[in-house]
């Protein structure tokens, strides 16, 4: 999962001063079968060549794209379709229109589902976004036990979700859970974590932030190893504090990558399933019922392919109109 | 959160409700006979191999069978009724001919046709009359045609941890008969202390729902009832208020029902198998379930009729893949009938299973009416292998309690009051009345649905 921004960043660091380089996306990808090879044979043997070139590459392809196509483009396609018929699966789909999403703007969930999701990827982006920022910082600074530390960091990735969710259920236990136990030590009030409905959301950001961090801290830390020491010598030589250091230094050479997990960060918290449906099931009240929930029980319990693929369809679109109108920003602030 | 793949993901999202349309190209024909008039059917219902008796004796069913029923052969799978796949397997072709479903399925199934009409075929088999109307009705659709027939069945009651009554100064062989008196026990068992809960109910993934339907039952309501035609939530009821009041007051006045909410099955069964509560809401089948899974005797529990006049009922049967001939339908009824619904046989099945693990004499399921039942009942009465007295609290009262089936749409219904039911357990000052008028709206917009 961490290959591709690790790779881009291990690329060898611009020159001191100058501005972070784009490259390293494209880096990612040199085409083997580029347009830039001079090919000085004549028209025909040139052909024939390219010809040949292309094929034994679309044959190494073949296998890749019959999986995408048989297991990610077909299936998108046909959720797109699904979402306008209605289907039983004994008998031919029947076309509905706009029926299907006429059903869902009038299910009472569909807008708590969007809010609660909306919820979630504000309150992950405040802890989830900054905790691993924050922690590969420390973690950067440090001159011992750095990879001890890491390697801590990163455990938790290695947990299968399910796993993690059963573990922080113990944790949240409001009786002999570890959190109200901890609390009691401290004379503190015990707390409704999952039960409360102000506190059961933020249970959940809690419990994702920790389970999934490690991965990010991982991609910060390798961005920050890519920073060239002269930079910071020399703003320690202009005077510079610890705190401006940071700010004019590590968040501008950093500026892509942030960039990047934030935009991946949206879009993965958006679709938060598991950990609703293991902790809460959508409670108390449906304060944590989210969009990919809402959609699991209209296709799982319900039976009701339109319904969740039009659902689906929805989160298609607003997804990626964040991202498109996300993109454009950045581009043209960039 | 792990949001690398960005295109993967979302293409996942997508793919995880809808991949199922990529199993549509598969597809087992809808054939009939062999040419050499043999029928074969495919059932699911086997035991899986780890539960060797269970699936020894089920392997030695079909060999039976196929000796005496020559022209009919057997092709067992292992799995019951999971929502999560079924569609796929329809979709793919790969849906048994004969397939077990829950008391919940058959109404669902039924109404998106993906369950056959068998209306025509089941008149050959006379000895399926003598199955309780009640039981078979679950299988029939409004116009009265039958879609499958019924194998188990069950009602809610009380299943009580007869140590604690003991400890708490109550009486384990008189336990309650109406929710005051389970007020009251619960709170002694609760004093008891060292984690012990008086009383657990459910409030996660629709099962506080379903809870909260047999409650209301239970205090003479109704969660939805027919009106000129179509079906309206009834649920804003004297019954629905004081369900809701006796919950509040048990949870929040008594403390009587624990600081942890949101349980579902295996986290109340797991409280009552290890001695840390004194009474759930639950039908005679968990009591077995509760035994193995934590190595305790029958004699540990108890089981009382639910208080108040009615309670729900549930089960399991089975019904017939859309796809599949006339001839096979009679194949699968001849099959089942041989098999689960046999009164006949059923001195030579408890005999088989009153060595194992099986217990007999557990007041259900009680599938029969008229010859049939007592035969049956007579042959559970001489094999009885649990102590049979333990459960008089809840056949003495039976007849008292009607049993009541599930509101139609019951799933999108029960998700309704699953939130009702979690806001009355976690929510101290929760406005009652508000909630019932809440979800009463939100029920009447799903059952304006039903046909």
């Amino acid at each position: 999962m961490t290959a591709e921004p690790l790779t881009a960043h291990r690329d060898p660091a611009p020159a001191p001063g100058a501005a972070p380089a784009p490259g390293p996306v494209r880096a990612g990808r040199p085409g083997p079968a580029g347009p830039t090879a001079p090919a000085p044979a004549a028209p025909a043997g040139r052909l024939r060549r390219k010809v040949r070139d292309n094929l034994v590459a679309h044959l190494f392809l073949a296998a890749g794209i019959l999986c995408f196509a048989l297991f990610s483009w077909y299936p998108i396609v046909r959720g797109l379709l699904l979402s306008f018929q209605q289907v039983n699966f004994a008998e031919p789909a029947r076309w509905v229109g706009l029926d299907n999403f006429r059903r869902l703007f009038e299910d009472p969930l569909f807008l708590t589902a969007w809010r609660n999701t909306g919820w979630f990827t504000l309150l992950a982006l405040v802890f989830g976004f900054a905790a691993p920022f924050a922690t590969a910082v420390v973690l950067n600074e440090l001159r011992g036990g750095r990879s001890y530390l890491r390697m801590t960091v990163y455990l938790p990735v290695m947990l299968p979700p399910v796993v993690t969710m059963l573990l922080w259920r113990w944790f949240y236990d409001p009786g002999p859970g570890l959190f109200n136990r901890a609390l009691d030590v401290l004379h503190l009030p015990a707390q409704q974590w999952l039960e409360s409905q102000n506190l059961s959301m933020v249970s959940l950001v809690l419990v994702s932030t920790w389970a999934n961090m490690g991965t990010t801290t991982l991609v910060y830390l390798a961005a920050l190893g890519g920073i060239p020491g002269e930079l910071y010598e020399a703003a320690e030589l202009d005077g510079a504090s610890i705190r401006q250091r940071l700010w004019h230094v590590t968040v501008p050479q950093m500026r892509f990558i942030l960039m990047i997990t934030l935009l991946l960060q949206v879009i993965g918290t958006m679709q938060v399933f598991v950990e609703p449906f293991v902790l809460t099931g959508g409670g108390p009240n449906d304060a944590t019922v989210t969009v990919l929930l809402l959609l699991y029980r209209y296709a799982f319990v319900y039976n009701d392919f339109g319904l969740a693929s039009a659902m689906s369809t929805v989160l298609f679109v607003v997804l990626g109109l964040f991202a498109g109108i996300y993109l454009r920003l950045t581009r043209t602030k960039g | 959160m792990d949001g690398i793949r960005t295109r993967q993901a979302l293409g996942l999202s997508i793919a995880t409700a809808l991949a199922l349309g990529l199993t549509a190209c598969g597809g087992s024909g809808s054939g009939g006979a062999a040419a050499d008039g043999v029928v074969t059917i495919s059932v699911n219902g086997m035991p899986a191999a780890t539960q060797t008796v269970d699936r020894k004796n089920f392997e030695d069913d079909v060999k039976a069978f196929e000796a005496s029923h020559p022209k009919i052969k057997i092709d067992a799978r292992e799995g019951q009724m999971d929502p999560t796949t079924f569609a796929a397997k329809l979709a793919g072709g790969q849906l048994e001919d004969v397939f077990y479903v829950y008391f919940t399925d058959p109404a669902g199934l039924i109404q998106r046709r993906q369950a056959k009409d068998i209306s025509a075929e089941i008149k050959d088999f006379p000895a399926l009359a003598d199955i309780r109307p009640a039981l078979q009705d679950v299988f029939r659709d409004s116009g009265g045609k039958i879609y499958g027939v019924p194998e188990g069945n069950y009602s809610l009651g009380l299943v009580y941890n007869r140590a604690l009554f003991t400890k708490a100064g109550l009486d384990p062989d008189k336990p309650p008969t109406t929710w005051e008196e389970v007020r009251t026990a619960a709170g002694k068992i609760t004093a008891l202390g060292d984690g012990v809960t008086g009383y657990a109910d459910y409030s996660k993934n629709n099962q506080g729902g379903w809870h909260l339907t047999s409650w209301i039952y239970s205090m003479g309501g109704d969660v939805a009832t027919q009106q000129n035609g179509g079906w309206k939530a009834a649920f804003n009821s004297d019954a629905g208020r004081k369900a809701l009041q006796m919950l509040h007051d048990m949870r929040w006045t008594d403390q009587s029902m624990g600081t942890r909410q949101l349980l579902e099955i295996p986290d109340v069964q797991k409280m009552m198998g290890s001695d840390k509560l004194g009474m759930y809401m639950a039908g005679p089948d968990n009591i077995p379930t509760i035994v193995k899974q934590f190595e305790r005797k029958y004699d540990d529990y108890g089981l009382a009729a639910l208080p108040g006049s009615a309670t729900l009922g549930g089960g399991d049967g089975f019904m017939f893949n859309p796809k599949i001939s006339s001839e096979k339908v009679r194949a699968g009824l001849t099959w089942l009938q041989w098999k689960y619904l046999n009164p006949d046989r059923e001195e030579e099945i408890t005999k088989k299973s009153v060595g194992g693990s099986i217990p007999i004499g557990l007041p259900q399921p009680n599938l029969w009416s008229g010859a049939s039942a007592a035969k049956v009942d007579a042959v559970h009465k001489q094999y009885a292998n649990v102590p049979v007295q333990n459960f008089k609290p809840f056949t003495d009262r039976s007849d008292s309690v009607k049993v009541k089936v599930e509101p139609p749409n019951a799933q999108q219904i029960y998700t309704v009051l699953d939130a009702v039911m979690q806001a009355v357990l976690t929510e101290k000052d929760a406005d009652l009345g508000q909630l019932l008028s809440g979800a009463e709206g939100k029920v009447n917009t799903i059952l304006a649905t039903v046909k």
